[in-house]
């Protein structure tokens, strides 16, 4: 079959490898009709992820069609149409059982390499290094879903792949973000970072009942989306002070709760970003947190800090000051995305939402080490990359 | 790579009663105690030279016969300050051959040194050379220590050590069929990725077949010691085992409801002491590493069922990942 293959530094290819095969009881194969290319593929692609080999492949947002399913696997048969959460997870263990599973304790083979890093490892992920336990990913032709009875959520034909893709990560991911939040009548929910996961956090925090959301970036045509498609308020942090702004915007107080959507490769300017990017690129630090001390900075006296960016390892100069004396709560994780395919589903059948309104870019999978560049350096307005196997 | 450096419980220490016969009493080495004493004198004349260079330089300069000008000064304080931080070193460290050698480098420096020196008058000439057979002297004298004290710690790297692994996971199921599943024998190859086979040979006995560095297997008979049902099992390699190890697993209940704290501990004769520990840690073969390994497929049996196959994985040799990518062979499947 054909795959994406990381090759190194800002380097993809399309290979021809093996086709997958089940190898556990409770495996299926999926034959991909749809996949993408997501924000925090960007981090691997730019070589920011440790852990990576050439070679393997990339991708964790798609879906397709059952093609094989192993023994057992009771409530899948072949040719269902099914959406795959990217988090890999068993179901059994006490993380499962309480529906966070993003930290499933069996999903992650290589969990020996990350527990020298992060204390305790979570759980397995598609496509996302070696410490996610070297899973090949979803942007090639089929893939091998470990857990097949717990993760994939079968989806009715009356809604397209474009409407549906977005359950395996960034809608889920986005709505977990402003979950995080705790909504209350009346609160302003400001978000950093107007990617795919951004847009869907902000009109996640509006379904919540968020009275304002305001959303923050430096690309033009991504907070045009923001507005047009979703409602909310925008900021250009290269035009405007942020924090002025936000005040200015909340008659002082300050956003109630703040939503990282950047994560480790944040963009900003002044002395503390050259010191970051000084600080990153000398491996002094793994991640640039420059969205997140913003945010901190932003919100009002004792509201949450919902991180969904993607961090990987430390980061310099937090502003521990700010969050223990202001009260501050931070909430973050990555995506327990099998707790939202399901409401989420339904909120896409009930026409709340139609999460089709980030795709900007449909390319063959052969075109994915353009559909790479483009969506890395932003090119022609790319939000987000659809990949067609 | 240091990120991925494991660090593990594992740890050298002294067997309890009950599971190996404890080592012979520690006879500490009289020539060993001698080899200490000298380097300690030698750590003393450093830091007592080092003082006297850096308060005193010119009278030192004057001593040896050497110019006493600047730049000679600013040489007898620079040795000065080398001799105190080797001396230093020696003191605290329990085997200091290393800073020894620093010692025998500083000396071959200082003879250099003295050689290019230049006399002041006629009569210092003696002086100087006298100078240079003291230090002569003195770099036989460190070299013997240091030679002495590697040798020392080399031998003691390459002692059979008893070898002491302690690691625990939760499993999320009762503490009677966890205790089941373990007190089974035959079942512990399914999720001990080293063992290849055990079986059950009679009461209490049992014969252990397991995989060796190097494509080698090793087999030895092995005993329950004690078996507390659902709480305790303890085992102990018979005689004539290669590797004589010793192993206790205890079910705990885990504080509400979930489910059963597995504790293990394993003792066992490492045939190369402590080189071979650092050098099965080198190709990933580390015992605590094996143990916090199949603990994990330990729990991803009694919970999912099965031990869970990675993509990009290679089974046993957890340092040889291979590209996250679908797997040529046929032989996958259910271990």
């Amino acid at each position: 079959m054909k795959a994406v293959s990381w090759q190194g530094r800002q380097s993809v290819q399309v290979d021809t490898v093996p086709d997958p095969q089940i190898l556990n009881d409770r495996d299926a194969i999926v034959k991909i009709t749809s996949t993408a290319i997501c924000g925090s593929d960007l981090h691997l692609y730019n070589g920011f992820i440790p852990g990576m080999i050439k070679g393997d492949i990339l991708g964790h947002e798609f879906m397709g069609e059952v093609v094989e399913v192993g023994r057992g696997v009771g409530n899948l048969k072949v040719g269902d149409r099914v959406v795959v959460p990217f988090p890999i997870a068993c179901g059994n263990c006490t993380a499962c059982q309480a529906e966070a599973y993003s930290l499933c304790e069996n999903s992650n083979p290589n969990a020996w390499m990350v527990e020298p890093i992060w204390g305790h490892s979570p759980a397995g992920l598609f496509g996302y290094s070696h410490l996610a336990g070297g899973y090949a990913g979803g942007q090639a032709e089929f893939a091998r879903v470990p857990f097949a009875d717990v993760g994939p959520l079968k989806v009715p034909d009356h809604l397209t792949d474009e409407q549906v893709l977005f359950l395996s990560d960034i809608f889920p991911t986005g709505y977990m973000g402003a979950e995080m939040c705790n909504i209350q009548r009346g609160d302003v929910i400001a978000v950093w970072g107007a990617g795919p996961v951004g847009q869907f956090a902000a009109k996640s925090a509006f379904m919540l009942g968020a009275e304002r959301v305001i959303v923050i970036d430096r690309f033009e045509d991504r907070l045009r989306m923001a507005r047009e498609k979703v409602g909310a308020e925008t900021i250009n942090y290269e035009q405007t002070s942020v924090l002025e702004a936000l005040k200015e915007l909340t008659g002082g107080r300050g956003p109630d709760s703040v939503i990282d959507a950047v994560g480790m490769e944040a963009h900003g300017h002044g002395a503390l970003y050259a010191y970051d990017k000084v600080a990153q690129t000398t491996k002094m630090t793994t991640d640039r947190p420059v969205a997140l001390r913003e945010a901190i900075l932003a919100c009002k006296n004792g509201g949450t800090v919902s991180v969904i960016g993607v961090y990987s390892g430390v980061i310099d100069k937090f502003p521990m000051g700010a969050v223990m004396n202001r009260s501050l709560t931070i909430k973050t994780g990555q995506a327990h995305v099998h707790r939202y395919m399901r409401p989420l589903l339904d909120r896409i059948e009930r026409g709340e939402i139609n999460p089709s309104f980030v795709i900007t870019h449909t390319m063959r999978l052969d075109d994915a080490p353009l559909g790479y560049d483009k969506f890395l350096h932003k090119e022609d307005g790319c939000v987000k990359v659809v990949l067609k196997p | 790579m240091t990120a991925f450096d494991v660090r593990d419980q594992s740890r050298i220490g002294q067997p309890t009663d009950h599971l190996l016969p404890p080592p012979d009493e520690m006879t500490l080495d009289q020539a060993a105690v001698t080899d200490r004493r000298l380097s300690v004198v030698l750590g003393v004349l450093s830091i007592a030279l080092g003082v006297t260079n850096l308060a005193v330089p010119r009278e030192v300069a004057r001593f040896i016969g050497v110019c006493a000008d600047g730049q000679t000064q600013t040489a007898l304080r620079i040795v000065g300050i080398r001799e105190i931080v080797s001396g230093i070193g020696i003191f605290r460290q329990p085997k200091p051959s290393g800073w020894a050698w620093t010692r025998v480098a500083g000396d071959v420096m200082d003879l250099s040194l003295l050689s290019n020196a230049t006399p002041r008058r006629r009569g210092d000439w003696a002086r100087n050379r006298a100078a240079a057979l003291t230090v002569l002297g003195i770099t036989l004298l460190d070299l013997y220590s240091a030679v002495r004290l590697s040798r020392d710690t080399l031998q003691d790297v390459a002692q059979p050590q008893t070898i002491r692994v302690k690691k625990s996971i939760t499993v999320n199921r009762a503490v009677g069929e966890v205790y089941a599943y373990w007190h089974n024998f035959e079942n512990l190859p399914t999720f001990m990725s080293h063992l290849e086979a055990v079986h059950v040979t009679g009461i209490n006995r049992s014969r252990w077949k397991a995989k060796a560095p190097a494509g080698r297997t090793v087999e030895w008979d092995a005993e329950i010691t004690q078996d507390v049902p659902n709480e305790r099992i303890m085992w102990r390699s018979l005689e004539g085992a290669e590797i004589p190890n010793s192993g206790t697993v205890e079910f705990r209940f885990a504080p509400g409801d979930r489910g059963t704290e597995v504790h293990v501990e394993l003792y066992y004769q490492s045939p190369a002491g402590k080189i071979g520990v650092t050098l099965a840690k080198m190709f990933g073969e580390e015992p605590g590493m094996q143990i916090a390994d199949d603990l994990r497929a330990l729990k991803q049996v009694l919970e999912t069922g099965s031990v869970l196959v990675a993509d990009g994985a290679e089974l046993g040799n957890r340092l040889a990942q291979r590209p996250a990518q679908p797997r040529k062979d046929e032989a996958g499947g259910d271990r």
